[in-house]
């Protein structure tokens, strides 16, 4: 047991910092600064400047444009992000379907897409959920008809997120109706340009558009764009969550919400001292730091043993439960800290400006609270998480 | 012992739900919200017309003279259709300090118009530095012969906008934390030197910052006497977290009922969700705390409205648990409607969203227990 970092650690990890406080561009900072959310050309100048220094798909083997780090080295990296406060990445294409495609895509597939994916070029968005399939995902029901060299494709997704920003979708289709309902699943590549492909806005109660609704009608892909077999789809689609890491930054980001709310508790007027000396107040920020702290190395003791050649399984819904609980508790601290100044509600647009009142930090906290509530839903929601942890790990 | 409402009570009651399912449809009731005004005049009239306006306000003054217990009635039915017009505000807040304590002046000037519906109020007793302390007020009030000359900052007034007087808490003597030295003024929206910036708050109803730069107010604009305006207060806020708390346990009860039958027409893994036993066990959790407040809600108004000597004590235990309460409900009904529940376009988000503001509106759990320890 060590914990800590090696001589070459150190030196990567100042190296990071320097670019941070060299290169991370000024209009980017600001306004991740003030909580206003970035636009899509800002997120891809920020992924581009990534990947000019190799720092954006981490995880990708090397033979595909990634690196061959460690994962001490990883974590490295995206604390340092988190803990500065850099945009977060789309995760749809470099740590979804990139995998995906370099996993299980033909040479073909892998020419088409992987490049574009480390450039950012392309926009991907996830196409899993529907209307009637949820929690349940296999029960999904969009078809895809095969007709001489293309599928038709008919359904509805939903809460496909930033699907009006997107380029491509990766898709789970039922190709075949089956007794055991995982095994006619498809994986499915879609340009979001065929005909017959409609996006509908979903406001959530934030007041902001993050999600949508993908309407398929009598849509046309080439059967090339099928990733792996027919009825591949559902093991596919369980190799990418087992795949997905966005924990590190997760936690980082945690830290970082954390003492940014000691900060300005210590500036709050609370009777004749200041809230974070409010007794009760001060407890709870406590109690979070220790739980955070907790989950910050249940975290690491995954990594270090996946990189002793152990793979993450039923573990990472134990970071998924704790991270987002973590996440739903300190936005609500956030709301707690503010006081009446939770309440002023200005659309997206007006936050960052004088338009909004109270003190700056106000106007982001309430949109962002309840947004958040979308976290022990979505990426299956904190009772399915259970359902595996009690299935997967206790036996039962 | 007897926890039935009275025949005019149940016909009260009766009228107000009424009222909410045939008129107050929740498209209706979201048009409202996102109008600039951001809620119905020809509505409040009709309130007027009804006698609501009135319920709580003395005999003397042109009302019914009910008690808190009236109040209860209507504003738990409110509740439950997510009312946005502010009778909190004018009447239970604002109306209420006037009735109490006003010149006979200031009582023909305003209450008959407020009984009628023909004139809002809104209170004013929330800085920027004072967070849920009423005697943390920093605005003040400069005698000058048989004037006073008001300065100062006023934070998230609730109904301001609509408010054509505003009863304004202002410092006359003493220091920022003072208990005495506290004065209640009555100011007109359109006097010289009171300006406001208006905004949306997040449950859909309307609220401003209210600055008075030297507003210049006769001595006979004070409510009550110089200095006496804690007092007052604190009652009017007293009245207030037991209107928000009916308020929010009316909401609680559309909650919990709307996801219990949610989960039994969602189906997943081939079965209505609301067959899973950790499902189960949740909205008997949010039952139960809907009951629970249900429970303090009568005990606390009971006891304001007999005037009992712990009435204080009850109604900041209430308020706990109603800031507790609602918060579980309101984010577990969210919670059960998986991703349907954070959607604008269905009404559980936004019943989350009053109960979020309700659980700090006049002090939040954590401000409560501790004043419920003190008393």
């Amino acid at each position: 047991m060590d914990l800590n970092f090696s001589e070459e650690d150190i030196s990567f990890q100042s190296e990071v910092r320097d670019f941070l406080s060299n290169d991370y561009p000024d209009d980017i900072k600001d306004k991740q600064d003030k909580r206003i959310p970035l636009n899509k050309d800002e997120i891809i100048r920020w992924q581009k400047l990534l990947a000019s220094k190799g720092w954006f798909a981490i995880n990708w083997p090397k033979e595909y444009g990634g690196t061959d780090w460690s994962p001490t080295k990883k974590y490295i990296l995206q604390n340092e992000l988190a803990s500065a406060n850099a945009p977060v990445l789309i995760p749809f294409g470099v740590n979804m379907c990139g995998p995906v495609i370099y996993t299980f895509g033909t040479e073909e597939q892998k020419e088409e897409h992987l490049d574009k994916i480390l450039n950012s070029d392309v926009w991907w968005c996830q196409g899993y959920s529907e209307p009637g399939s949820g929690s349940d995902l296999a029960s999904l029901q969009t078809k895809a008809e095969k007709v001489d060299d293309k599928y038709v494709v008919n359904g509805t997704k939903t809460w496909t997120t930033m699907a009006q920003h997107a380029d491509w979708i990766f898709c789970l289709v039922r190709t075949e109706t089956t007794e055991i309902k995982q095994e006619g699943i498809s994986f499915l590549l879609i340009d979001m340009k065929t005909p017959g492909i409609e996006v509908k806005p979903i406001i959530t109660i934030d007041g902001s558009h993050e999600v949508n609704m993908v309407y398929f009608d009598n849509v046309e892909v080439p059967t090339s764009n099928l990733i792996g077999e027919e009825g591949q789809g559902w093991n596919i689609a369980k190799f990418l969550l087992m795949h997905e890491r966005s924990g590190i930054a997760g936690i980082a980001a945690l830290k970082r919400e954390l003492s940014r709310l000691k900060e300005i508790s210590a500036t709050i007027e609370n009777g004749n001292g200041v809230l974070l000396d409010d007794p009760d107040f001060r407890k709870k920020l406590e109690s979070t730091e220790i739980e955070l702290t907790a989950t910050e190395f249940t975290e690491l003791r995954t990594l270090s043993a996946m990189s002793s050649g152990g793979s993450p399984g039923a573990e990472s819904s134990i970071l998924k439960i704790k991270g987002t609980e973590l996440q739903q508790t300190i936005s609500e601290l956030f709301i707690e800290m503010l006081g009446y100044y939770a309440h002023p509600f200005f659309e997206e647009d007006k936050i960052g400006t004088n338009e909004t009142v109270g003190p700056d930090y106000a106007a982001p906290a309430m949109p962002h609270y309840l947004n958040y509530r979308k976290v022990s839903i979505y990426g299956g929601s904190n009772e399915i998480q259970r359902n595996v942890i009690s299935k997967a790990i206790l036996g039962l | 012992m007897d926890f039935n409402f009275n025949e005019e009570q149940s016909l009260i009651q009766g009228q107000v739900s009424q009222f909410i399912q045939r008129d107050y449809d929740w498209e209706k009731r979201q048009e409202l919200s996102n109008s600039e005004r951001g809620f119905s005049d020809e509505n409040w009239k009709q309130f007027g017309e009804l006698g609501w306006l009135g319920i709580s306000i003395s005999e003397a003054s042109g009302g019914f003279g009910g008690s808190s217990l009236d109040t209860m009635i209507i504003m738990e039915e409110f509740g439950k259709g997510l009312v946005v017009e502010p009778f909190l505000e004018t009447i239970v807040l604002s109306a209420s300090i006037i009735d109490e304590a006003g010149s006979q002046q200031q009582k023909d000037e305003v209450l008959n118009k407020v009984i009628e519906g023909n004139l809002h109020l809104a209170t004013a007793f929330s800085e920027p530095q004072s967070r849920f302390n009423l005697e943390d007020v920093v605005t003040t009030g400069t005698k000058q012969d048989d004037s006073y000359v008001i300065n100062g900052f006023k934070s998230v007034v609730m109904n301001g906008p609509a408010a054509d007087k505003f009863i304004v808490s202002v410092r006359t003597s003493g220091s920022q934390s003072d208990n005495e030295g506290i004065t209640l003024f009555l100011v007109d929206s359109d006097q010289k030197g009171v300006s406001k910036r208006d905004y949306s708050t997040v449950d859909g109803r309307k609220a401003c910052e209210l600055t008075l730069e030297d507003v210049l107010v006769p001595s006979d604009a004070i409510i009550g006497k110089e200095g006496n305006g804690l007092g007052l207060l604190k009652e009017s806020i007293n009245k207030g977290i037991l209107a928000v708390s009916a308020e929010a346990v009316g909401a609680m009860e559309v909650l919990y009922k709307t996801t219990v039958e949610y989960t039994k027409t969602r189906e997943q893994f081939g079965q209505a969700i609301g067959k899973f036993q950790v499902l189960q066990h949740r909205m008997v959790d949010m039952f139960m705390e809907y009951e629970q407040a249900k429970s303090l809600l009568y005990m606390a108004t009971i006891k304001h409205s007999e005037g009992a000597k712990d009435a204080d004590k009850a109604i900041a235990g209430l308020k706990y648990h109603i800031g507790k309460a609602g918060k579980f409900v309101g984010q577990q009904s969210v919670q059960l409607h998986g991703g349907m529940g954070v959607t604008d376009e269905l009404n559980v988000g936004h019943y989350f969203k009053r109960l979020t503001t309700i659980g700090t509106i006049f002090g939040n759990s954590d401000y409560h227990l501790t004043k419920y320890s003190k008393l």
